[in-house]
């Protein structure tokens, strides 16, 4: 009995959310291609090493903390003053910086004649040079030890920054794939989103240097400049869901045609330079972090969620579906269907418009050059997914899984050193590899005819 | 064909049929939807495996992988729906796939010969140039027949071939049948319509729930009889009776225009009144519906609803003022069959079961499953897509969502094609039903024993007019109204 249930669970599983199968087997596979040894630094490296030195040696011992430059280091060593100071342990000082202010630091304990039991430190500053042959060179301190983390075997890939690091990446695709798998729903596509990443980017850009005080700008300014390009972009999807409906021209050409517009914008508008005279605080979006998770990762999160909700529970996201399954038969049934595809390519802009805000805050400027071959990548994400190009089914969080098959392929080809030119050939055949799996999934694993009377 | 069997999710569609076809017979096919005769076509066209059985092709045991295996085995099927490409003329229809070449280069003049042998063969004037587009629907059938006999068909499967055809070229097609039936072809004909396969018919065999009930010659079998076997009980009457109780006028149409398809038509339809509207196809009558349902738009006229005036610029605007229509063709226009049965049926009435934007799908699902009990339509679950229903059970969830929306006035375009007779007795008595609740009903048909035993009223329309109004239905002939209906 408990065999049958497991069995159609996994059947289950499999036939229902095959990509997120998909998705769980590369990580498993990067998982295992990047299993390596594990130098503990920063803030866990400072527990790990506080909780070895506090067992193994007792409370009177002497500790001098050794930490390089930059903020993890600066986490590592806060976190080992803490901890030893709070066991009882005298840390005689704490070195942040270079190799030289090691140096100076072990030449003023030299000459105060205090003891030094313990050199603490983590593994990357462990080998510089200055603590090489140290009886040698400071013979007082012969007897002092260098005190590392253990070492401990994990994968790369599976390191929380690694996994941060990949929802990042992709958070700009994922976000404007929400309205790209809403378009294709209906049956269309929307090539203009790469170029709108490039037009919000400039066009937020530009009007916080000329408008909103540039380097000095206030986050009201801020926020206003990019609502601002966020309503240009969105305004260039109504156009084009006007021009689809209005006059009958398919979504392919139109797109193609707004595609070329908005980048063309974008150099004008930008002069064809970068523009970076931003505000610091410009990257709040981007690279800040204030929940635990990067701001644009919980933005990308939370508007899933809200799609979600939108595709299944609410009436628009039935329309969605019914102006792709059957356009006559939903305009008979009384569907507004001109209004839900300006909606829905309104809804694209909009979304690519907020992606080109978030690349802008994440890369700290403005470039017509951004975006570009993401309006592919957007639709590689929402077709792995397992949304039809023919419009009428898809689904709004199988987008959200093929956008990380694609960020998780592109990390682990990263992690295991492919060179760039090889991962777009493997990338291109995953995605066929994916949409083929798919297929067969959908026609209950149905392979052609000729390709079984052959064996 | 011995014993073959076919289960599709949560149906058994065909269990342990047999079937024999001679040289030179017509076999008719009868029963209701759903009893399995287009799983039969299906595993005869080769499109689907029979899980058990086996067919035998003139003695010898043959498997019928694939649609071209079927071919080859002599076997051509003429679907409902052509497997013709419309830019394409008739003589590259016919060799589609199989193109008489030399070297690439396609020998036109031999083929425009065969094709035309083959038309001759058959005694009709279709020029081989003609695009398939330009056709009518009797034309383009006749064009599947040359084609079934351009590839040496010994079996010719008919599915429905009078569905769509008006009387006159039905009889043309007789012919046409009896002729391949005396060069010794096979013919099984698949058709709801009782008359002509008494008409047509030298066996008749009848399927219900997948199974076989009975084959016998034509002549030792009556029509009651026919009917009994196919639904599985005696049906009193085709025609529910009913008494009109006629009130005030509810729509008012007038001067009606839209190019050539309809012009100047003006009519008035009562509460509680049933009004026929009939005539060849092609005369405009699902057209003058669109127009009122706000689906083309008018050239000219006025419509009028309980009085006032009504200015459909969309579907939309129709159904808020309280019209529906169910449109005859149900897969194209229907249903969005790639969804659900529940998202179908919600389709036209989200504006009342929902709150905020949010579908509020208890009460979706109450609705539905009042509707699934009352008008009887079997699924496997409110979520099943509507591709998998069968034709009856398709038309059914369309009624389900319009008699959800409660509108006044509600126009049927063929209400009953395609659809066996047990479910058509059903579907006139809720017509009936209807009429009674005080709604104002437009039946469009074909079929004049239904127009004649449906209505309270018949409109007649000729090339966009109506030509003529028929009030005292009880003594009125299909013959009066062809008169009116051929102009």
């Amino acid at each position: 009995m408990t065999d049958r249930v497991s069995d159609s669970w996994a059947a289950r599983l499999l036939s229902e959310h095959g990509m997120l199968v998909v998705l769980l087997l590369l990580s498993a596979y990067y998982s295992w291609a990047t299993y390596d040894i594990q130098h503990p630094a920063g803030e866990s490296g400072g527990e790990r090493l506080a909780a070895e030195i506090l067992q193994k040696l007792p409370a009177s011992a002497q500790v001098i903390i050794v930490a390089g430059e930059g903020k993890e280091d600066a986490a590592f060593a806060r976190v080992l003053e803490d901890r030893l100071g709070a066991g009882g342990m005298t840390v005689v000082e704490t070195v942040k910086g270079q190799p030289a202010d090691a140096r100076q630091a072990l030449e003023r304990i030299v000459r105060s004649g205090s003891r030094l039991d313990i050199i603490a430190c983590h593994s990357s500053v462990a080998a510089w040079g200055v603590f090489e042959n140290l009886g040698q060179k400071f013979p007082p301190l012969a007897s002092a030890r260098i005190a590392t983390p253990e070492t401990y075997r994990w994968p790369n890939f599976l390191k929380t920054d690694n996994l941060v690091n990949i929802a990042n990446q992709i958070a700009v695709i994922a976000l404007i794939a929400i309205g790209m798998t809403m378009v294709v729903i209906t049956g269309g596509i929307d090539l203009s989103v790469g170029s709108l990443i490039a037009l919000s980017a400039v066009v937020s850009t530009l009007l916080i240097r000329e408008a909103a005080g540039a380097e000095q700008a206030s986050a009201n300014g801020m926020v206003l400049c990019s609502v601002g390009a966020i309503a240009l972009c969105g305004a260039v999807g109504s156009f084009t869901g006007l021009m689809i409906t209005v006059f009958g021209i398919p979504a392919f050409i139109v797109t193609l045609g707004m595609m070329l517009v908005a980048s063309g914008l974008a150099y004008i508008f930008a002069e064809g330079q970068s523009i970076y005279q931003v505000p610091d605080s410009f990257v709040w979006l981007g690279r800040g972090a204030d929940l635990g998770l990067p701001n644009g990762v919980l933005l990308m999160i939370a508007l899933y969620g809200l799609a979600h909700v939108v595709m299944t529970r609410m009436v628009l996201g039935r329309y969605i579906y019914a102006v792709g399954g059957n356009p006559e038969a939903a305009r008979l049934s009384g569907v507004p269907i001109k209004s839900v595809l300006i909606f829905v390519y309104t809804l694209s802009g909009v979304l690519a418009g907020l992606g080109g805000i978030l690349m802008a805050s994440q890369l700290k400027s403005g470039s017509p050059t951004y975006g570009g071959m993401y309006e592919l990548y957007v639709i590689a994400a929402v077709v792995v997914g397992g949304t039809s190009l023919s419009g009428g089914e898809g689904k709004i969080l199988g987008t959200l899984i093929g956008a990380f098959i694609i960020a998780v392929i592109q990390n682990g080809m990263n992690l295991t050193g492919v060179e760039s030119y090889t991962q777009k050939v493997v990338l291109g055949l995953v995605i066929l590899g994916a949409v083929l799996l798919d297929m067969l999934k959908k026609r209950g694993w149905a392979w052609p005819r000729w390709m079984k009377s052959q064996n | 064909m011995r014993g073959i069997s076919k289960s599709f999710p949560g149906v058994r569609a065909l269990d342990g049929v047999a079937l024999t076809l001679h040289r030179g017979e017509v076999l008719a096919v009868v029963g209701e939807n759903g009893a399995g005769k287009s799983t039969l076509i299906k595993i005869l066209a080769g499109a689907h495996a029979p899980e058990a059985g086996s067919i035998f092709v003139l003695g010898a045991e043959v498997e019928l992988g694939s649609p071209v295996a079927a071919q080859k085995q002599g076997i051509a099927v003429i679907h409902q729906e052509f497997n013709l490409v419309p830019s394409l003329s008739v003589r590259e229809n016919i060799f589609l796939g199989r193109e008489r070449a030399k070297t690439g280069f396609v020998r036109v003049r031999e083929e425009s010969q065969a094709a035309a042998a083959l038309f001759d063969r058959l005694g009709v004037a279709i020029h081989p140039e003609t695009k398939c587009r330009s056709l009518t629907v009797a034309q383009q059938q006749l064009v599947e027949i040359a084609k079934a006999l351009s590839q040496q068909a010994q079996i010719i499967v008919m599915d429905e071939p009078s569905a769509t055809l008006t009387t006159q070229e039905v009889g043309r097609l007789f012919a046409v049948i009896r002729d391949l039936r005396a060069q010794g072809i096979g013919v099984i004909y698949i058709s709801h319509r009782l008359d002509e396969i008494f008409q047509i018919a030298d066996r008749v065999m009848v399927l219900r729930d997948g199974r076989h009930i009975v084959t016998r010659p034509i002549a030792e079998v009556n029509r009651d009889a026919l009917i009994e076997w196919m639904v599985g009980r005696r049906l009193e009457n085709e025609f529910p009776q009913r008494r009109a109780d006629l009130r005030e006028e509810r729509l008012v149409v007038e001067c009606l225009e839209r190019g050539e398809k309809v012009r100047n038509v003006s009519f008035a339809i009562r509460r509680g009144e049933v009004l026929g509207l009939t005539g060849l196809i092609g005369a405009g009558r699902t057209e003058t519906a669109r127009l009122i349902f706000g689906a083309d738009r008018m050239e000219g006229g006025t419509i009028r609803l309980d009085g006032r005036r009504l200015r459909p610029r969309n579907p939309r605007d129709a159904i808020r003022a309280g019209i529906a229509l169910l449109t005859e063709d149900r897969k194209a226009q229907g249903l969005v069959l790639g969804r659900s049965v529940r998202e179908n049926f919600g389709l036209p009435n989200l504006p009342r079961l929902s709150r905020m934007g949010f579908v509020r799908r208890g009460r979706e699902g109450t609705a539905l499953a009042r509707y699934l009990a009352s008008l009887r339509i079997r699924i496997s679950h409110p979520d099943q897509p509507a591709l998998q229903l069968s034709g009856g059970n398709q038309q059914k969830v369309v009624l389900a969502k319009w008699l959800e929306r409660n509108c006044h006035v509600i126009i049927f375009d063929e209400p009953t094609r395609g659809i066996d007779v047990g479910a058509k007795y059903e579907v006139y008595l809720l017509i009936n039903e209807l009429a009674a609740q005080g709604k104002a009903i437009l039946m469009i048909s074909s079929e004049l024993p239904e127009v004649l035993g449906m209505s309270d009223r018949i409109l007649v329309m000729h090339e966009g007019r109506i030509t003529g109004e028929i009030t005292d239905v009880a003594n009125a002939t299909q013959e009066q109204i062809m008169r009116r209906a051929v102009g």
